[in-house]
């Protein structure tokens, strides 16, 4: 991985001296975005906060609940969990570049569909997840959707809708 | 083609926004020149800040100020001043207010820097110091200082007994008693709280997570003195609720404080630990006692409940009322009191008291059923009642009976065994419970704006919320179908202080209220439009009797002659009318009210296999059957009966914000200890919406879906594992533990 190192002295836990800034290439959803960011960014807050998608969302900040899950070459991650520097250079995609162009990801389509979400704050890191899911290709049955699904809460209690979307175009892609 | 929506299931209008990450909830708003705010909590649950030192936070590049109650001066002592639609009577907290801590977590600083990060770091350098004082936060140890609950909160109502329950209890043939522990639960909704406060050009502008945008504007402008007008609160989309929004929460505060101060652009979000901090269900005491007949009719109720509270707010719910009207009794002795603690004051969460109170009572009736050896089912059928006996009134509607026979069917409850332990799936046991559930259907005053261009859009609006409940879709579809316009031609908008004044969301009301203003003004403008077309010379219907007159689909006819027709938009052309606005109020209609009682009804069956060895419990099917009068949107309504079982399910099984009594502290204040069901703890969920036509409870006729879907779920769950294993398990939630009765001082837990 190539990153410069941090020049914060952790001699005093509580310095007073700010970590440096570091060059940092965030390539999302095709476009790169070049920021001048200090080592604690979260991949998550920079998304967020520096590159303004506001799509991927935060719920728990602690890797707990899978509200900011991204595809970052192609796997899901919790956004949450990785710094920003960590993935300089990596294909990061967002709910924002799942559509080919003007049409929706499927999965998109059948979240609608399906009444999948109700405040739909969960919504962008379950879509995300269910690609991540697919591209693993673990996901068999509908017993296992569940099981590999488990890292993304949804408070609203979709998730019978949420599994009928999934399974639903995982057939479809299945039969393509 | 037909412009009829209302009852269709209509896909959500605001779907797409959702899962293209489009939808801007409270933390989403791009601000030019934003600072970030970092609360730190206090790290004692009561006693004096007696100093706090910023100095290293303020020292640092970037950071901004440090507020603190050393510093903030110039706002109201008056309590009256941070109250609230929502505020139970007595004072509310009064952030920065004086050097008191009143609960553990309070808000002690907030540390305003450039960036997110930077903010969290130079909280971790303030140094507060405490003088502590005893607290205590246990329920159980302060039973002996219970008092009557007082009144003054909206939606409560003090319990009524009647006839003598403890004679008739007595002499009965057949009684049961016992105790039920609920613990303290957080709402939790996957949004953290967040606020962005923009102070510009003498204006407040607030993107806030709220159930109540003029609730917040209230409280905004009575504590900073602010004239309404000029407070904006936006909250066009809530990332979950479930009560949570119904009070103004922390960092409304701060945000709207730092940004007058610094006139800088203000973010404050709070932790997810932090979010423990605020109210919460509280954590209650019930003790029942029920008596039958040998016949199995109920001769005695008595229900007691006593419930937490803060001590400077007396929180009210009704947990004990429905035990005097779902069933017929005569004799029922009701009593709900308080008991102060030095936490935060609870909140109303997802149907407050009701989820309590109804656990209780069904889990009641269903020992007395076992006592009887009788069917629950037919127990229940055997004490109905078409009377609402406290206040002796009919109920406006009440299909209960409906949904017991078809809930019953779909579930197969004809094949049960009355025995425990009678059912059994390889090494795990099998049960299956019942329970009943009520809601009131409540209607309050709201206003709607209507305003329809020349290009046939219509644009119909109203301050209310959608936290995922479906109010963007179910007020497009009454908006389309009273207008009688295509559906893609309207536009609901909500979350804004700019529009007309909502009742807070919550109450499973806002379909009933937010509806009925909806319907009324599109009325108002379907009625301005036919009278154009029968006012205006050039018109094919000119000089009709409009009340002869439709419109469907954009079209204005005459259902006896199909040779003439005229579109909205060409007779506002003709008319010579830009834009036709209207706004409109509709509120209850009190004549209603005092006839009848109100309610919506539910009968929840549940299936649950308990592994023998491990004690883990499984709800493997749950079957929940729903009179809510007229149901507007069968998609987006099934999904609020779906997620209230969800609910259900977990607080049954889950949901438990574990105190720690040496701390006065919610232990567990993250997603990972605090429990929620994830995709694996979900199974089977059937519902179904039995047919029930009710004239009188609003022009509508929906009685709202929110709340009815998990108040009979934990019963049903409760009883389905005592029916599996023949353990009792009182306490909530039933955890393996109790399930196993390890535990050396789970007395409470009986087994047959």
């Amino acid at each position: 991985m190539k990153q410069e190192t941090s020049t914060l002295e952790i001699d005093d836990p509580f310095s007073n001296t700010l970590p440096a800034y570091t060059l940092v290439n965030l390539r999302i959803n095709g476009q790169t975005h070049k920021l001048r960011l200090q080592p604690w960014v979260s991949l998550l807050d920079a998304i967020r906060e520096y590159i303004g998608l506001t799509g991927t969302k935060k719920g728990c900040d602690h890797g707990q609940c899978g509200a900011c899950t991204v595809l970052v070459d192609g796997k899901r991650i919790n956004s949450c969990l990785t710094l920003a520097i960590m993935k300089d250079g990596a294909e990061i995609t967002t709910i924002e570049g799942l559509a080919d162009g003007e049409a929706n990801h499927p999965l998109q389509d059948a979240f609608i569909e399906h009444d999948a979400f109700q405040c739909g704050y969960c919504t962008p890191g379950q879509i995300c997840s269910a690609v991540g899911m697919f591209n693993e290709g673990r996901a068999h049955t509908l017993e296992d959707v569940k099981e590999l699904m488990s890292g993304n809460i949804c408070r609203c209690g979709a998730y019978t809708n949420i599994n009928a979307a999934i399974m639903e175009v995982k057939a479809k892609l299945e039969n393509e | 083609m037909t412009t009829k929506y209302i009852g269709k299931p209509a896909s959500r209008v605001d779907g797409l926004e959702k899962v293209t990450g489009k939808a801007r909830y409270s933390a989403d708003f791009k601000v030019e020149g934003l600072t970030y705010g970092f609360i730190v909590s206090s790290s004692i649950a009561k006693g004096k800040i007696t100093s706090i030192d910023s100095s290293r936070a303020l020292a640092l590049e970037g950071v901004l100020q440090v507020f603190t109650h050393e510093n903030v001066r110039n706002l109201p002592w008056f309590k009256l001043r941070y109250t609230d639609m929502d505020a139970p009577s007595g004072t509310p907290f009064r952030p920065f207010y004086d050097n008191t801590i009143r609960f553990s977590m309070q808000p002690v600083a907030l540390v305003i820097a450039e960036t997110f990060e930077l903010a969290r770091y130079a909280s971790s350098l303030i140094k507060v110091e405490y003088d502590k004082e005893t607290y205590t936060t246990s329920l159980y140890k302060n039973l002996s200082k219970s008092f009557k609950a007082p009144k003054g909160k909206i939606g409560y109502v003090p319990p009524k007994s009647r006839g003598n329950a403890d004679a008739a209890y007595q002499d009965a043939a057949f009684k049961i008693q016992a105790e039920y522990k609920h613990s303290a639960e957080h709402h939790n909704p996957m949004e953290l709280f967040s606020t962005t406060a923009i102070w510009d050009n003498e204006k407040l502008t607030v993107y806030d997570k709220t159930q109540g945008v003029s609730n917040c504007q209230f409280y905004i402008g009575n504590i900073f003195g602010l004239a309404y007008k000029d407070v904006r609160i936006i909250s066009p989309y809530v990332g979950g609720a479930f009560g949570s929004g119904l009070r103004p929460q922390h960092q409304l505060f701060m945000a709207v404080l730092a940004a007058l101060e610094l006139k800088r652009p203000v973010k404050v979000g709070l932790t997810r630990q932090q979010m423990f901090s605020f109210g919460h269900r509280p954590a209650t005491l019930q003790k029942l006692a029920l008596s039958a007949s040998p016949e199995g009719t109920l001769e005695s109720v008595r229900h007691e409940a006593y419930s937490e509270t803060s001590q400077f707010e007396n929180y009210t719910e009704v947990i004990v009322n429905w035990s005097a009207t779902m069933y017929a009794c005569e004799n029922v002795e009701l009593k709900y009191e308080l008991v102060k603690l030095d936490t935060f004051t609870p909140l109303d969460m997802r149907a407050p008291g009701a989820v309590t109170g109804v656990h209780a009572m069904e889990s009641a009736m269903d020992e007395l059923a076992f006592e009887l050896k009788m069917d629950p089912l037919i127990f229940r059928l055997k004490n109905y009642t078409d009377e609402d006996q406290v206040n002796e009134k009919p109920f406006s509607s009440k299909e209960l009976v409906a949904c017991y026979r078809e809930g019953a069917e779909k579930f197969g409850w004809a094949a049960r065994n009355v025995e425990p332990r009678s059912m059994r799936d390889g090494k795990n046991l099998v049960g299956w419970g019942v329970a009943t559930a009520a809601w009131d259907a409540n209607q309050m005053p709201s206003r709607a704006k209507a305003l329809l261009s020349i290009d046939g859009k219509l644009v119909v609006s109203s301050g209310t919320s959608d936290i995922g409940t479906g109010t963007y879709t179910i007020m497009t579809q009454i908006a389309a179908e009273i207008l009688g316009i295509a559906i893609e031609n309207v536009t609901f908008k909500l979350g804004d202080t700019n529009l007309p004044l909502a009742p807070l969301e919550g109450g499973s009301w806002t379909a009933a209220s937010v509806g009925s203003a909806v319907k009324t003004v599109c009325e108002d403008v379907r009625k301005i439009l036919l009278k154009h077309a029968v006012k205006t010379k050039a018109s094919p219907f000119y000089q009709y009797d409009s009340t002869k007159l439709q419109i469907d689909s954009g079209e204005i006819f005459d259902p006896n002659d199909s040779s003439k027709g005229v579109s909205v938009t060409e007779i506002m052309r003709l008319a010579g009318v830009n834009s036709i606005e209207e706004t409109s109020t509709s509120g209850p209609n009190p004549l209603v009210g005092r006839k009848y009682t109100m309610n919506s009804h539910a009968a929840v069956f549940a299936e649950v296999k308990v592994d023998e060895d491990l004690g883990t419990v499984d709800v493997t099917r749950v079957v929940c059957a729903v009179a809510a009068g007229k149901i507007l949107n069968p998609k987006t309504a099934r999904s609020q009966i779906l997620g209230g079982v969800v609910w259900g399910i977990s607080k049954a099984l889950e949901e438990e914000s574990k105190l720690d009594h040496q701390y006065g502290r919610f232990m567990n204040h993250n997603l990972s200890e605090y429990h929620v069901p994830v995709n694996k703890d979900i199974n089977d969920i059937e519902v179904i919406f039995v047919e029930e036509k009710d004239d009188v409870v609003n022009p509508l006729g929906v009685k709202g879906v929110g709340e009815i879907g998990i108040i009979g779920v934990a019963g049903a769950i409760a009883n389905a594992v005592f029916h599996a294993t023949g353990v009792r398990v009182r306490n909530l939630p039933i955890t393996m533990d109790k399930v196993l009765q390890i535990a050396e001082d789970d007395r409470n837990q009986v087994a047959v």
